[in-house]
């Protein structure tokens, strides 16, 4: 089972939990996941094409999944994935 | 009273009232403040502004936020120099530096902080807090100590000395995250989920905070006699300044205090080792690549850079350019501004003026513009980075025959390489 963390913007899809347990063998395949136990996220961070949206970070542990093989990253159990708006800093 | 009149998402056009929210709760895209513009062209004068104070507050009616007692050190409203003697060596035309190493502490930071911690303190926070490569961590401690604001601020462990200590002294607390800015970001992007009664300037408030840099466009415009430059030079770290510098100019034009509608060319520059913005602009791309920063100008070192998709979509559509200059060419670029204009500037002063170089060389800014280059930080903050590089001509005993020996020595070698 792979920790997947929520931002505040998007709690009210989980009921207001920041933190739900997901399934998933890739970065995808857990987020896809995410959608089906929450209806909502995926149109919420993916664009018209099945990408990521281009103001939504996802971070495998701490790294940002964009500097590993993106959706296709292979999770394994026990890691976590971080949902974190792009919009910050500077 | 301000003109706001909500926040609108750049990206998929939704509106928001003007609260502590910074991204779209569907597409998290930024969002932008929007004004009741109308009512500000026809509050809004040149004598208006000329009567007021000498910060940025004097353009209060196009901030985000009024406060007959803002939180304030007196940013803003920071000398613009004629550089002829630059100019010369450059071979341009009509040049300015607009000093902003000049602020309270030491950078364009102060602008932002004091617009972002004003807001925060209206709508009701009590803490501060920001991730920060050095500039940021350095204002917001100074303006909340003088809000009497509690503050966090979370910076990464291998900043220079001289921006750790100028936040630690106003008596904050101050976390050294081993990682780069963009682990601090990421970090400060979910404390805020977990810790909302906090103001994260560029964060949670990020959306007001940013808003400070138009003051940039607007003090540049009333210096020139209330003209636009035809270029301006802006470095680039999460890339929001130089799209808020191309938005301040718009908006004088809009509320009527420039009389021709203004063509400012924009050009970013960025370091080498961090320069995802002028990669894609070199590249044709519209994707902007997270890099790993790598670079002695660290207050630019953003691998992500949050409003770097608008800053490359400004750049083109002002008919401007962004380039990348080496960590030498950073040196080169604070000495040469140092050695012509008795200006001290940061390494992301060395970036501005190093790409104001290369620019200039390749044609792109020509001699028939009057350019204008953003000097965003004082050089004492990162003195580090010319360790070794200058220093004193030579270490003589206080005798007349000592002082005659070096100044010899020192006179045969520059004759020996001529500058």
């Amino acid at each position: 089972m792979i920790k997947v963390r929520i931002p505040a913007q998007l709690r009210t899809l989980t009921g207001g939990a920041g933190e739900v347990t997901i399934d998933g063998s890739s970065v995808g395949e857990v987020l896809e996941g995410l959608d089906a136990a929450h209806p909502g996220f995926g149109e919420r961070i993916f664009d018209d094409e099945g990408g990521l949206r281009r103001f939504v970070n996802v971070f495998l542990d701490e790294e940002d999944v964009r500097f590993l093989d993106g959706l296709a990253t292979p999770v394994t159990s026990g890691q976590t994935l971080s949902i974190v708006p792009a919009v910050a800093g500077g | 009273m301000d003109f706001v009149s909500g926040l609108r998402c750049r990206e998929c056009g939704r509106t928001y009232p003007a609260e502590a929210l910074h991204v779209c709760d569907f597409c998290f895209g930024p969002l932008e403040v929007t004004y009741d513009y109308e009512r500000v062209a026809a509050t809004i004068s040149r004598e208006r502004i000329a009567a007021g104070p000498r910060t940025i507050w004097r353009y209060a009616d196009l901030l985000p936020v009024s406060d007959p007692s803002p939180v304030d050190l007196g940013a803003g409203f920071t000398p613009l120099v004629r550089a002829e003697r630059l100019a010369a060596e450059l071979g341009l035309g009509e040049l300015w530096i607009k000093d902003d190493t000049a602020n309270p502490t030491g950078s364009f930071k102060d602008r932002v902080v004091s617009v972002a911690l004003t807001k925060a303190r209206q709508l009701g926070f009590k803490i501060a807090a920001c991730a920060s490569t050095g500039n940021l961590a350095n204002s917001v401690a100074a303006h909340a100590a003088r809000a009497g604001m509690d503050s966090v601020v979370l910076i990464p462990h291998d900043l220079e000395r001289a921006k750790v200590t100028m936040t630690s002294v106003y008596g904050g607390r101050v976390f050294a995250v081993r990682g780069s800015y963009d682990d601090v970001n990421r970090l400060c992007a979910e404390l805020t989920s977990e810790q909302p009664e906090w103001a994260f300037v560029n964060v949670n408030v990020r959306t007001y905070y940013a808003e400070g840099s138009k003051t940039l466009a607007f003090e540049v415009a009333e210096q020139l006699g209330w003209r636009a430059p035809d270029h301006v030079v802006v470095p680039i770290g999460s890339g929001s300044q130089l799209t808020k510098v191309a938005k301040g100019f718009h908006e004088l034009f809009q509320v009527g205090l420039l009389d021709e509608e203004p063509s400012v060319r924009v050009s970013g520059a960025q370091a080498e080792g961090c320069s995802p913005v002028a990669t894609a602009f070199a590249e044709g791309t519209d994707v902007i690549r997270p890099v790993k920063p790598d670079t002695i100008a660290k207050s630019l070192a953003i691998g992500n850079p949050a409003d770097g998709w608008y800053a490359l979509d400004t750049i083109r559509r002002s008919g401007g350019a962004c380039a990348a200059v080496t960590d030498d060419e950073v040196l080169d670029g604070i000495r040469l501004l140092a050695r012509t204009e008795g200006i001290f500037a940061e390494t992301a002063g060395g970036v501005t003026i190093a790409t104001l170089a290369k620019l200039a060389a390749q044609g792109v800014i020509r001699p028939d513009e009057r350019v204008v280059a953003m000097v965003t930080g004082h050089g004492l903050k990162t003195v580090e980075a010319l360790t070794d590089v200058v220093g004193p001509t030579a270490t003589i005993a206080p005798t007349l025959d000592s002082f005659a020996e070096a100044m010899a020595a020192d006179t045969a070698s520059i004759q020996r390489s001529p500058q």
